[in-house]
Formats: C-alpha cells, sequence, structure tokens
C-alpha cells in the first residue's frame, strides 16, 4: 500500500535528520521525500510517500506524531489531494524524426522541452508519480541519459478535511 | 522582564538546573565540561564523581527510576559522551527519567574534527527521547527547563543537553522562564471514560481475564488502583518482567511476572486466558513470546500513556489512551458507582489459585543447599519490605524474578529493555541517594557485576552504603545456558575464572566489606551484616555454574511451550 504523509514540522536544523532516521531506526521505506519551508517561516512541511501495510503505515504515523518537533502529521487520502512531483528527463535522440517523436510525447504529457541538442534533449514534467512512471516506460526506448525527480508534494483539496 | 540575570552559561545552567530541585549530579569532568564543574564550587549541588561515564549515567537512571524525577549525569565531550550512550540508550529502553549533560568542543571547533569532538547528538538522536545543543548561553534556562519537563512527563526518558564550551563560558542576559510552549509534544490525554467503561465490560463479559502489569504501572506508581481494580473485579495479575512488584507478589491474585523466564503458573494462566486488561506495557518478545501465537484467542485491552504502543506489537480490540493511573482511578470510580464487586470465586479464579498452588509445590528447584531460589529466598526473608532492589542482567536477574517475591510495590528495578549488562550496581547507587534509609541490594552475577565494579570507588569515597549480592558461578551464565540448551554444550568466550578477581578482596581493596558466603548460615550473617554496615558492602556467594534458569521460554516460541526443570 502507497500512502501519502504530510508533515508540519519546526523549521529548525536537523529535524530532516531525525524524521529520515526514525524511518531507518523502524525499518520503514521512504518512497520519496520533498521538504520546504511553509508561508510561516517558523515551519517546514516534509512531504513523504511510502510503501507498507496498513499496521506499518499506522505505526508511522504514530511515531512521527510522537516526535517532538512535528507539528501535525497527517496521511493524505489521494483521491482527496493534489499531489505533484516535478522531474526532469534527459533522452538521447538518435535521428531527426526522434526530436519530433520527443516533442510528441512531452506534449502527450503536459511536459516542457528544454535543452535541445543535435544528441539529446531534456524534458521537464510535473505529474503524479504514476504518470511520470508511464511517461519514463514510453521514453525508453530513445535512450534516457539521465533523470532528476523532487518526489511528490501534496495538498489536500478544500472541503476534504 | 523578571528574574533577569547576567551570567555565564555554566552558571545559568546550575542555577536552572537549582531550581528544578536538584540536588546531586553524578559525573566525570574534563576538558569540554570544566566551565560547568567549576560551578560546583559555588552552588549546591553535591558533585558525585564516578569513574566511567556510563555508571554515570546508570546512576542518575537508578536515581530517576526510583524518586521519579530527572536523575542528573555529567559528562565531557568525545569519549565522555560516548560513554553515557548505553546509559541513555539503557534509559530509553526503560523509560526512565534523566537528564545527561555532556560539555562540546567549542562553536567554532564544531566540524573541525577537533580533539574529544564527537557530534553526540546525531549519535544519541534514536535513544533520546529529545537531545538540545544550545548556541548561545541565553538559551540555556529555557533549554534546561523544557528538558526537565520533556525527561518527566508522559512516558519518561532522557534528554541530552549539549553545551559547548564557548555557549558555558559566555556571559549573558538570563531569564528563567516560569513558562514555555513545546508545540509539539503532548504529554497528557484527557480521561477516556467511554472506554474504560467499554473495557470494565469486556472485562465482565469473559470467562477467563487477567490483567497484565507493565512497567507503566509502576512509572505511574497506580499501585493502589490497580490493586483496587483486581480485587472488585477478582482479576488474576500476571506482570511483565519490567512490571514486577507492580502488584504486591504475596497477593493471592498475584501470579508474578510472564515471559521467557516467567513463572510458570503465570505463563500457563496467560496462554488460557480469553481477555487481558494490558497496563502500561509494550509487549515486548520477551515477555509474549511470539505475538501471532500471544495473541490468538485473547481479546486485548490496551491502556498506555504513549499512543504509538496501542498496535506496535500486539492487535488490541479496545485502547485505552492515557496516563494509566489516571484511567485506572476512572475505572475504580465506575465500579465503586455501579457497585461492582466480586465476591464469589469464579471457576476461573478457582483455576488459576489451584494451577498457582500446583506450581508452587512441584516446580523442580536446584538440590544443593546453595540454589539460587534457597539464596533469593533467604535474602527475602531477611530484608525489610520497603528495601529497593535493583539487579544486573543475566541468570541471577531471572532468579530474582522467579524467587525474589516483591512485597512492597514500586521497590525492585532492573534493566529490563536494553538489557544492558553492569546497570544494577551504579544503579543502587543512583537509588540509595534517592532514597537512603532505605536498604538498596544490587542482586547481581559476576558477569556483569564485573562490567562497572570500579563503582566501588564511588559508594565508599561518596559514603553510599549499598549491597552487591553477587550470585557467582564463575560464568557468563545466561550465554552458558543457552550453549548447553542450544549449542550442544559448546562453551565458548563464558568462563569467567574462578576467583579472579576475587570479589571479597577487591571490595576490601576499594575501602569496601567484602564477604563470601558459602552456606545458609553464613548467607544469613552476611546478609545482616551487610544490612548494619556503614560502608558498601559485596557478598561473594559461589554457586553452582551448571544451574539453568527453568522455566524457560526459547527465543521465537510460545508461552505455553515452556521447558521446565526435568
Amino acid at each position: 500500500m502507497w500512502a501519502i504523509l504530510s508533515i508540519l514540522v519546526e523549521n529548525k536544523p536537523g529535524i530532516l535528520f531525525k524524521v529520515t532516521h526514525l524511518f531507518r531506526a523502524r525499518d520503514f521505506n521512504i518512497d520519496s521525500i520533498s521538504v520546504g519551508v511553509t508561508e510561516n517561516p517558523e515551519y517546514s512541511k516534509m512531504t513523504i510517500t511510502t510503501v507498507g501495510d496498513e499496521k506499518q503505515i499506522d505505526q508511522i504515523v504514530k511515531q512521527l506524531d510522537k516526535m517532538i518537533d512535528t507539528v501535525r502529521v497527517e496521511r493524505l487520502d489521494e483521491h482527496k489531494t493534489v499531489y505533484r512531483e516535478l522531474s526532469i528527463f534527459k533522452i538521447k535522440l538518435s535521428n531527426a524524426n526522434d526530436s519530433m517523436e520527443v516533442n510528441k510525447l512531452a506534449n502527450a504529457y503536459g511536459g516542457k522541452v528544454h535543452d535541445v541538442k543535435q544528441d539529446s534533449i531534456m524534458v521537464e514534467l510535473t505529474a503524479t508519480p504514476d504518470q511520470i512512471k508511464a511517461f519514463e516506460e514510453l521514453a525508453k526506448p530513445f535512450g534516457i541519459i539521465d533523470v532528476a525527480r523532487t518526489g511528490v508534494a501534496a495538498l489536500q483539496r478544500s472541503g476534504a478535511e | 522582564m523578571n528574574n533577569m540575570e547576567n551570567m555565564i552559561g555554566a552558571k545559568a545552567l546550575m542555577t536552572a538546573m537549582e531550581k528544578e530541585g536538584v540536588k546531586e549530579v553524578f559525573g566525570l569532568p574534563g576538558g569540554a565540561n570544566l566551565p560547568m564543574y567549576d560551578e560546583f564550587a559555588r552552588c549546591n549541588i553535591r558533585h558525585i564523581l564516578t569513574r566511567h561515564e556510563q555508571s554515570a549515567a546508570h546512576m542518575a537512571d537508578g536515581f530517576g527510576r526510583v524518586s521519579r524525577k530527572p536523575g542528573v549525569c555529567f559528562a565531557t565531550s568525545g569519549p565522555g559522551a560516548t560513554n553515557i550512550l548505553t546509559g541513555i540508550a539503557t534509559a530509553q529502553a526503560d523509560s526512565a527519567p534523566m537528564v545527561a549533560v555532556t560539555g562540546q568542543v567549542p562553536t567554532p571547533m564544531i566540524g573541525k574534527d577537533a580533539f574529544q569532538e564527537s557530534d553526540i547528538i546525531g549519535m544519541a538522536n534514536p535513544v533520546v527521547k529529545y537531545a538540545f545543543q544550545p548556541r548561545h548561553a541565553s538559551e540555556i534556562p529555557e533549554v534546561v527547563k523544557k528538558g526537565f519537563f520533556i525527561a518527566e512527563t508522559g512516558r519518561p526518558g532522557p534528554v541530552l543537553i549539549d553545551i559547548p564550551k564557548d555557549v558555558q563560558q559566555n556571559e549573558a542576559e538570563m531569564v528563567f522562564p516560569d513558562e514555555f510552549k513545546i508545540q509539539g509534544y503532548h504529554p497528557w490525554a484527557d480521561p477516556d471514560i467511554v472506554a474504560v467503561e467499554k473495557a470494565i465490560d469486556m472485562l465482565l463479559h469473559s470467562e477467563k481475564p487477567v490483567i497484565l502489569a507493565g512497567g507503566g504501572t509502576i512509572i505511574s506508581s497506580a499501585f493502589a488502583e490497580l490493586q483496587a481494580v483486581a480485587e472488585a473485579l477478582m482479576l488474576p495479575v500476571v506482570t511483565t518482567f519490567k512490571g514486577k512488584g507492580a502488584f504486591p507478589e504475596n497477593h493471592p491474585l498475584s501470579l508474578g511476572p510472564i515471559g521467557m523466564h516467567g513463572h510458570a503458573e503465570a505463563n500457563r494462566i496467560m496462554s488460557e486466558a480469553d481477555c487481558v486488561l494490558a497496563i502500561g506495557t509494550r509487549f515486548s518478545d520477551r515477555s509474549v513470546g511470539t505475538f501471532e501465537e500471544f495473541e490468538k484467542n485473547l481479546k486485548i485491552i490496551h491502556m498506555d500513556v504513549d499512543p504509538a504502543e496501542i498496535g506496535k506489537n500486539q492487535t488490541a480490540q479496545l485502547a485505552v489512551v492515557g496516563d494509566v493511573k489516571m484511567n485506572l482511578r476512572i475505572m475504580v470510580k465506575l465500579l465503586l458507582q455501579k457497585v461492582i464487586k466480586k465476591t464469589e470465586e469464579s471457576p476461573w479464579v478457582k483455576h488459576v489459585k489451584e494451577t498457582k498452588a500446583y506450581w508452587q509445590e512441584n516446580l523442580k528447584l536446584h538440590p544443593g543447599e546453595m540454589g539460587a531460589a534457597k539464596i533469593l529466598r533467604k535474602l527475602r526473608e531477611i530484608l525489610p519490605k520497603e528495601s529497593i532492589i535493583t539487579t544486573e542482567v543475566g541468570q541471577h536477574q531471572m532468579w530474582a524474578s522467579l524467587f525474589y517475591d516483591v512485597i512492597q510495590p514500586g521497590t525492585f528495578f532492573s534493566s529490563t529493555g536494553l538489557g544492558t549488562m553492569g546497570w544494577g550496581f551504579p544503579a543502587s547507587i543512583g537509588a540509595k541517594v534517592a532514597k537512603p534509609d532505605v536498604p538498596v541490594v544490587d542482586i547481581a552475577g559476576d558477569g556483569s557485576f564485573a562490567m562497572t565494579e570500579n563503582s566501588l570507588a564511588t559508594a565508599v569515597l561518596e559514603d553510599i552504603p549499598v549491597i552487591v549480592f553477587v550470585l557467582n558461578n564463575f560464568t557468563l551464565g545466561m550465554v552458558a545456558q543457552w550453549q548447553r540448551t542450544f549449542y550442544e554444550r559448546r562453551m565458548i568466550g563464558v568462563d569467567q575464572g574462578k576467583y579472579c578477581p576475587d570479589y571479597v578482596k577487591l571490595a576490601e581493596s576499594y575501602g569496601a566489606q567484602g564477604i563470601r558466603a558459602q552456606s545458609m548460615d553464613e548467607l544469613d550473617k552476611a546478609i545482616r551484616d551487610a544490612l548494619s554496615s556503614d560502608v558498601a558492602t559485596v557478598i561473594d556467594i559461589p554457586i553452582d555454574p551448571e544451574e539453568d534458569v527453568l522455566p524457560f521460554v526459547a527465543p521465537g516460541t510460545s508461552l505455553k511451550d515452556m521447558i521446565l526443570p526435568s
């Protein structure tokens, strides 16, 4: 089971270390993590996606909640949440046709094209992890030179609390 | 602003600790904590010098468990700090209140691999309840205030305060706050009357209910409440090892600890029960055996102050989150209101009493004069009931669990979670400092005692007359037992050497009293001599190296699969 956790923490040094350490020490997984300061500079928000069974995820939430530095821990329902991840792909271009094909593919996923070179092209894609995975599968035949991903950022839809 | 005063960080530390009521600090000085040490010359806090920082932490731990106020230990940076890690981890595993204060290299040197620098904040993170590293002297008063608050509230635990040397030395305008805010810390839950009512209902509607009292019962000193509930509902009481003595072990409803070396009757009855009121326990594997087997056909009502314990190891049908004393008090009140008081023994209670009587009669004991059971029952017979026991870790510890009955609740302490050999002796010193008027005895084995025996210097020089009761089989006995049981008697790395050291001479060399007891008469006299002595006493009791601790629930099996004496 996949879960999105939204964790509001005090914006102090060392807290990312403590949160990730908790996952390591309790043998939980971090699938992706993104961290940024909130509109109030006293707090940061971490979005962690994780995989585990119901009992494990319940434990993760409880253990995170127990941490003194966490102000609020929420497990977000993906159906009631806007969640996106930014990814940048560097894709190989082998012939003149490839450039057009990759452009088409990027368009189909709402991606943006950057750094077009003779033998490579970059695609910036903001989407759900599933969509990014699907894009990756389709881009594979061209040859993926490199990928960078940010991890998921997520906010619950209004009225879904 | 009120209370404002100019002073250096080290003085602010001592002043803030005095405000918290600290009277004693256990520790060892070094380069990076000298400014704090200098302040002992100008404050009313007593410094108790230890011979190893680990022992300082265990002393603070023992002090904390007995007084239920954080014990304080000091260590210098680098190796001083890493030496207390085991002590901190021990306190964390057993939820003991402690404040550990370490010196750190000056802030400009942090991260430069300076002499005696260690990233103790990073290292200690997984084994502390919280850690602070004030970077400005003016932060110290609030850090201390918060540190003590965190250490002793909710589920208690160790707090580390790591203070760079320049922060100790710098002068600042200090404000000693009366109030503070920790946003993400909610140690208290409201009483849960609805859940407590449901719990009563579940217990009343079960055929074979029991109470399992864990360490949390002792931490929140819910002794009277536990007894009232047990008596009103006529519930047999088993405990975890950490909960040993939460309930008087001479009470007709008491069955003693369950677990790997639990009492046979307790393990039997726990395995037969259909509903358990589990109070302040984390269902350690050592207590319950395999998790899946334990909860089969068992309804679990789980009371705990720590919500993260609910559902961690065992699935609870009903959770009652909050201080167990508070919720048990509500239970007692509801039982009184509803005039629920069972007077007639149910078939279950009859069966429980028969089971208890059977095992008390029929558990085979070591045939020799100096068998563990006889030795520990002798100790029990002579010690006043208010005496405090600490133990080391190993066979003697489990024999103490089996054969030393705790009569007055909350007088038995052991390193049950981390299982730290060497804990008992320094912890007994801390306990004696907290309660100087009662006898304090460390039930020890030769292996564990050797780990922190140099605390004899502290006991003698600081005039803290504890008793070390060494069941000496010249062997790392518990390991030897496992090698006998699981490794076809291949005894590797367990021989401690006969009289190497000679604990009588060792005690004497520190200025303590050393007595060897080789018969019951000698033991009787030795215990009485130790009790009337005004110096620390080591009683060396040679025993049979082949004696096993039985019953024994092998790891990975369930409580009903006990190995019994043949």
